[in-house]
């Protein structure tokens, strides 16, 4: 027999740990404070509480971690200019509304479509370095990375213009009358889009052939080329859609504070959602629940009043414990565990066969 | 025990989830002899290896060493070492840019200061004893594989090793390098090592091996001299079956008439790889490319699925011309291409076994047509079943499975496609020797009954004489020759690769 240990594809495996630090997460919650979790409906008519924020603020993250997914998996690296391109993004979206003049539905859509397009462009950009020029993910977006949001400076003359309107404010806030945060909506939307995207195309078996074996790929006739630049084409629409949310939150487009710093966070979210950071077989559901255990171990240092400042130093210990949980050396050791522990059920349940 | 046993395996277990690999194996070894272990892929052959090198834990019986008291304990490498077992591998585990001296001692040296000087004469030294053509201040990557092959048992030498594996060590060697390597194997056992031979190629085994060890699924099958077991007979034995299935194919033969209607035609076609040639195939027949390892045959089937850049040529698909630029083209116009490096470039190994069956098919019905899973399940489960694949499950990454079942894997995935005409790049390399019959017997099968025109190509000449009905003669990237019926014969094939045919 095959003295290899054969390994299954699929099933909840991957999902397993990042499950399991969530569950962790809200039941440290609960055991600190019972009433952490408690939702209210406020007398404007919006849902309120500890959970509810943890979803809304996560909403960019969660959606930009989708996309960093699809690159990661079919690039075998990440994109560090998200943020930046992000900015110039909502950049667009401002300037658009604001050439258009008054504030309408239809200009909004527009506006919508504008950005993402420039987005889509950009994303280009670094996916023309990443898979024409075979440059490393890492250094060719590197170049927007630093660049970005001075071009999105410069794209609103130099100017951090305002919107203000009450569809901006439905858009990043609520929808009056709805009591569920418009951002939700968006993560919402942009999960079933990309569902559909994979039932409908062969989008997940290509991106995972480019991603695990790039030669083989192209000798069964996919073009790893396309596929890469597919993966920062739709990196570019959820960057923009983050964009736009964040432009939205505050009616304000502020280039050096929109989605700042979310690169690392996305890279970490794809990360703890159990996906390899090489490339490959790929989750997105795992990263948009490492986006949300992100938010919530923001949120609930915040609640035990943790010093601001000294929040990310205390992230950074939780997240080398789920890292490393995940990693392939604790992983083989915990298989090797449990067949020791399956082996010797079996053995044992042998033994009582034959007497 | 007797006096000249220096290693004595008994009753030795092994166990993984689910299966058995390793049961009741008795394996003994004595001083200066050559012992070949057999058995086809998973047949236990490296699990008993990795139990003897402490890679893995037995799970039951015990080993005895010459010199040790009692039973010896290993339980880590380290362990096998201090034993005086060393292992030297199939590929080559030293650091190409030190010297060759530097490799010898690399990790062994003890104390703050590292005499260099003092090793350097040491190397040369045993270099010399052992007739190593290599001297000791060389870097390792200027040496050719061989002879860093033979550096690297040197260095176990140096070790005074008493047990000397050699995994699978010819398989990227030519033949005169296989020749220096056997020198050097038979210096060593009239020094009193016992050498544990582990290899494909069953001539090798009978040019140097004293005994041979058997084992199946698992199981000893028997411990034989070399002069008691003919080799027919330990084909037999290693596959636990007669060798009635050998005759049959070789009744079959591929057998197209000329008439027939030609399925492949190109003209001048080149790439980047491959000088212009020009090539065809009718329907129903087995044709292959032969010449020595480098002479272009790879790169020449590789130009008509168009896997290199594609620089030149015409090419017609059952009358009608087509343009093959790329594989899709290739794989649209009805073409099939089975690498020849099978890792490389022919499995998606964290992909599991459905998918990589259905991959090419997949990728030929188009970006926006997903198949069904349970489309998929059907397709996978009929091929799984058709090429007889041991899996244990659809799921299974394809990675996990032996070299033989990934081939096969690759092979059901252009079978899925239904090609006309199907290009197979070393089909049989580094497979046991049943799955090698089977494939053989599947190609005869494909060309005689579905009338799939096959290029097979092999290292192995009687495979191909077996198989082929036209054999191609290729040598310095160009076609030197063209056999046919009486023509092919192992003699002739070597003559005109000579340069002496016709």
């Amino acid at each position: 027999m095959n003295a290899k240990k054969t390994r299954k594809a699929g099933g909840i495996g991957q999902l397993m740990i990042p499950l399991i630090a969530l569950g962790v997460l809200i039941l440290f919650n609960l055991i600190r404070d019972p009433g952490f979790f408690s939702i209210s409906l406020s007398n404007t008519g919006v849902l309120t509480g500890n959970l509810v924020s943890v979803i809304d603020s996560a909403s960019e993250l969660a959606i930009i971690a989708m996309g960093m997914t699809l690159v990661t998996a079919s690039c075998g690296g990440q994109d560090i200019s998200v943020g930046a391109v992000g900015a110039i993004a909502g950049s667009i979206f401002v300037c658009t509304l604001q050439a258009m003049g008054r504030i309408t539905i239809w200009s909004v859509i527009l506006g919508i479509i504008f950005c993402i397009g420039v987005a889509i462009m950009f994303c280009c950009f670094n996916g023309t370095l990443v898979s024409v020029f075979k440059i490393q993910p890492m250094i060719a977006t590197l170049i927007l990375f630093s660049c970005g949001r001075s071009i999105a400076y410069w794209f609103s003359g130099s100017a951090t213009p305002q919107l203000s309107s009450p569809i901006i404010v439905a858009m990043g806030i609520t929808i009056p009358g709805i009591p569920v945060p418009t951002p939700i909506f968006a993560v919402v939307l942009m999960g079933i889009l990309l569902s559909l995207v994979f039932r409908f195309t062969n989008l997940r078996l290509y991106t995972q052939s480019v991603g695990i074996n790039q030669g083989a790929a192209r000798l069964n006739g996919i073009n790893p080329v396309m596929i890469k630049m597919l993966s920062f084409v739709i990196l570019g629409v959820c960057v923009a859609i983050a964009g736009v949310i964040g432009v939205s939150r505050i009616g304000q487009i502020a280039h050096q504070t929109l989605l700042v710093e979310i690169e690392m966070d996305a890279i970490l979210a794809v990360a703890i959602g159990g996906n390899s950071l090489g490339g490959g077989r790929f989750r997105v559901v795992g990263s948009v629940i490492g986006a949300y255990i992100i938010k919530m171990l923001t949120i609930t240092l915040y609640a035990m009043s943790v010093a601001p400042a000294n929040v990310k130093a205390y992230k950074a210990i939780v997240i080398i414990l789920i890292v490393l949980a995940g990693s392939p050396v604790i992983r083989n050791r915990a298989a090797v565990l449990l067949n020791r522990f399956r082996i010797g059920k079996e053995t044992k349940a042998a033994a009582k066969g034959v007497n | 025990m007797q006096n000249d046993t220096i290693l004595t395996m008994r009753g030795i277990d092994k166990q993984f989830p689910g299966t058995r690999a390793l049961s009741k194996v008795d394996f003994t070894l004595r001083k200066g002899e050559i012992h070949a272990l057999m058995g086809e892929n998973g047949a236990g052959k490296s699990t008993l290896i990795k139990v003897l090198t402490g890679v893995y834990e037995k799970d039951g019986g015990s080993i005895w060493l010459e010199g040790v008291e009692g039973e010896a304990h290993i339980h880590s490498p380290q362990d096998a070492q201090k034993l005086g077992i060393a292992t030297v591998y199939q590929e080559i585990t030293l650091c190409p840019n030190l010297t060759v001296a530097e490799n010898m001692y690399i990790g062994r040296t003890e104390g703050q200061i590292v005499p260099w000087k003092e090793y350097e004469k040491k190397a040369t030294a045993l270099l010399n004893n052992l007739g190593i053509p290599a001297r000791a201040k060389q870097e390792l990557n200027h040496c050719s594989l061989a002879v860093q092959q033979m550096v690297a048992i040197a260095r176990a030498v140096d070790m005074n090793c008493k047990v000397l594996i050699l995994d699978e060590p010819t398989s990227s060697l030519d033949d005169k390098e296989v020749e220096m390597l056997f020198s050097l194997m038979r210096d060593l056992k009239s020094r009193g090592v016992g050498i544990i031979f582990v290899t494909h190629f069953l001539e090798q085994v009978y040019e140097v091996s004293d005994r041979i060890t058997v084992l199946r699924n698992g199981e000893l099958v028997g411990e034989y001299a070399i002069e008691d077991l003919p080799q027919v007979e330990l084909v037999a034995k290693m596959m636990g079956k007669d060798l009635h299935d050998l005759s049959d194919l070789e009744q079959i033969g591929s057998k197209h008439k000329a008439e027939d209607e030609i399925i492949y035609e190109a003209q001048k076609i080149s790439s980047s790889e491959s000088k212009p040639f020009d090539f065809s195939i009718h329907k129903g027949e087995v044709n292959g490319f032969t010449g020595l390892l480098g002479s272009g045959r790879s790169e020449s089937v590789r130009a008509i699925f168009g896997a290199d850049r594609v620089t030149g040529g015409k090419v017609k698909m059952k009358g009608k011309e087509v343009k093959i630029s790329k594989p899709h083209d290739a794989m649209k116009a009805g073409i099939g291409y089975l690498p020849e490096d099978r890792k490389k470039d022919g499995i998606i190994a964290d992909l599991s076994v459905r998918e990589n069956i259905i991959l090419a098919l997949q990728v030929m019905r188009g970006f926006f047509r997903p198949m069904s899973k349970a489309q998929m399940e059907a397709f996978a489960d009929e091929y799984i079943k058709a090429l007889n694949i041991k899996t244990a499950s659809q799921d299974t990454l394809v990675g996990s499975l032996s070299g033989g079942n990934q081939q096969k894997v690759i092979l059901a995935r252009w079978l899925l496609t239904h090609p006309d005409y199907l290009i197979l790049d070393e089909p049989t390399r580094g497979i046991d020797v049943g799955t090698k019959l089977e494939i053989q017997k599947l190609v005869l099968k494909l060309a005689a009954e579905e009338n799939m025109s096959i290029t097979f190509i092999s290292s192995e000449i009687e495979e191909m004489l077996r198989t082929c009905s036209r054999l191609i003669v290729m040598r310095d990237r160009n076609i030197v020759g063209e056999l046919t019926g009486d023509q092919l014969t192992q003699a002739q094939v070597m003559k005109t690769i000579a340069g002496g045919g016709q």
